[in-house]
């Protein structure tokens, strides 16, 4: 499969691009942040502060690594199931997060606030870890180094392999994918 | 009876270690086959794509001695203990935690392990402590087998109280509908558990210790080898596919393990694993 090159932060265009399905590889800053993170980055919202990292544009992890080995910039990296991050995903959304990657399926208002927001959600293969983080070249942590391995980091990525899920226009590959192979057993 | 035989716990320790790391970083060879097998199999080319990245993924881990998810699991092990083993020099269960956290911190290994779930949620930073299944067997080694259970598939695992008058019929529509609600959060290709019988409590230990067959194994019982055909075919007709995206290959296996129950009870347990199956085993 050929794979679109894109680079980040996303503009509408680029989003308006993508079509469920397609294949992408993403090179430039993606934000690593999982469960206790996006916690905390509504809260900011919410309470009208500034964040971390600058949100219009930009592309989120949802991944918590595993330790570095030394010389390496990053331990195995692959995506956590993103559900866990629905009640969180419309509001930044809103305040100007145009992708997310991670595995697993999505709420119907999640994929109505991408519709809305125009906005796109990626998946990375789960549990392809050691693999991913050959595409990671850079990573600092810049908010919440006390959560461990779920603190926000600014990622730098060449080419990282991800599949388009949901786009802007209502597409659903894990609806498409799967109607499509489905037989009668 | 045999002689006693002792064993220094420190032993246990050391072993607990190795298991931890050599889990993480080689993916059993069973599980390895499959996977390429599949990807010869799999109609959907973006399908066949994913396996092919899993198997690029597992000969990276293995080759540079990295994990092969980022997620390491919570440490689960299932230990026959001979009784003719003493054993000595300390705490047994305190040796599995010590071996725990020496092989998650020197395996650079990612501590997944929440104190007060309900509340804080701390992690402990160093993945204790341990799930440990201990069964008494005749003999005098111990075996102890590790598994690292991934959080994302353990999450679309399902207990059922059935009532008998279901049957066969509605248990393994039950464990279709567990496969199908899961979708592609589980990280499909996945390994199906099954426990049936028993009670809540150990219905679920059947359903994890099915696990730890070998994929391609044949269960010795045919009526039991049958179900597990079934149930493997109407779940890879579920069209699910690796990852989710559409596919032949939304189970790799599926094992059944079962045992006699209370006359009023039908329990069956499915126990979700992902594709990483990652577990292995030493005796001492």
């Amino acid at each position: 499969m050929a794979a679109k090159k894109i680079t980040t932060p996303l503009t509408d265009e680029v989003v308006k691009s993508l079509r469920a399905g397609d294949a992408v590889e993403i090179t430039g800053v993606i934000y690593q942040a999982r469960d206790a993170a996006h916690k905390r980055l509504v809260a900011l919202i919410e309470a009208g502060e500034a964040l971390p990292f600058e949100l219009q544009g930009a592309v989120v992890y949802y991944m918590g690594p595993s330790p570095a080995k030394p010389g390496n910039p990053i331990g195995s990296a692959g995506p956590t199931t993103s559900g866990r991050m629905d009640a969180y995903a419309p509001l930044l959304m809103k305040h100007g997060l145009k992708g997310m990657i991670g595995k697993g399926l999505r709420t119907a208002e999640v994929k109505q606030a991408m519709v809305d927001e125009t906005a796109v959600y990626f998946a990375a293969t789960g549990g392809a870890g050691a693999l991913l983080a050959q595409r990671i070249t850079g990573n600092e942590v810049i908010a919440w180094p006390e959560l461990g391995a779920e603190a926000v980091a600014r990622l730098d990525v060449v080419d990282f392999p991800a599949i388009v899920v949901n786009d802007c226009h209502g597409g659903d590959l894990y609806e498409e994918g799967r109607a499509k192979y489905a037989r009668e057993a | 009876m045999g002689a006693i035989r002792e064993l220094d716990v420190r032993e246990v320790t050391a072993a607990v270690q190795e298991l931890c790391i050599t889990a993480n970083y080689d993916l059993p060879v069973d599980v390895y086959e499959a996977l390429k097998k599949a990807q010869g199999e799999e109609e959907s080319p973006v399908g066949a794509e994913v396996l092919g990245q899993l198997i690029e993924n597992a000969d990276i881990a293995a080759r540079d001695r990295v994990p092969i998810c980022q997620d390491t699991g919570l440490a689960v092990f299932f230990v026959d203990l001979g009784q003719d083993v003493h054993l000595v020099g300390g705490d047994f269960a305190a040796a599995v935690n010590e071996g725990v956290r020496q092989g998650y911190l020197d395996g650079y290994l990612r501590k997944s392990a929440a104190e007060e779930p309900a509340h804080a949620r701390r992690n402990t930073k160093d993945n204790t402590p341990a799930i440990v299944h201990t069964s008494i067997v005749p003999g005098d080694k111990v075996q102890i087998t590790m598994m690292a259970k991934g959080g994302g598939a353990e999450n679309m695992s399902s207990l059922n109280m059935l009532k008998p008058s279901q049957g066969w019929a509605g248990m393994s529509q039950a464990v279709v509908d567990t496969v199908s609600r899961a979708g592609s959060n589980p990280c499909p290709p996945v390994v199906i558990g099954v426990g049936i019988g028993g009670t809540i409590d150990m219905v679920t230990v059947l359903a994890k210790k099915a696990l730890l067959r070998e994929i391609g194994s044949v269960h010795p019982d045919p009526r039991i080898a049958e179900m597990e055909a079934e149930l493997l075919a109407r779940i890879n007709a579920l069209g699910i596919g690796p990852q989710g995206l559409g596919g032949r290959t939304t189970a790799l296996a599926v094992f059944i393990e079962e045992m006699p129950c209370h006359i009023a009870s039908m329990p069956m347990a499915v126990n979700v694993q992902c594709h990483a199956q990652r577990h292995t085993s030493v005796t001492l």
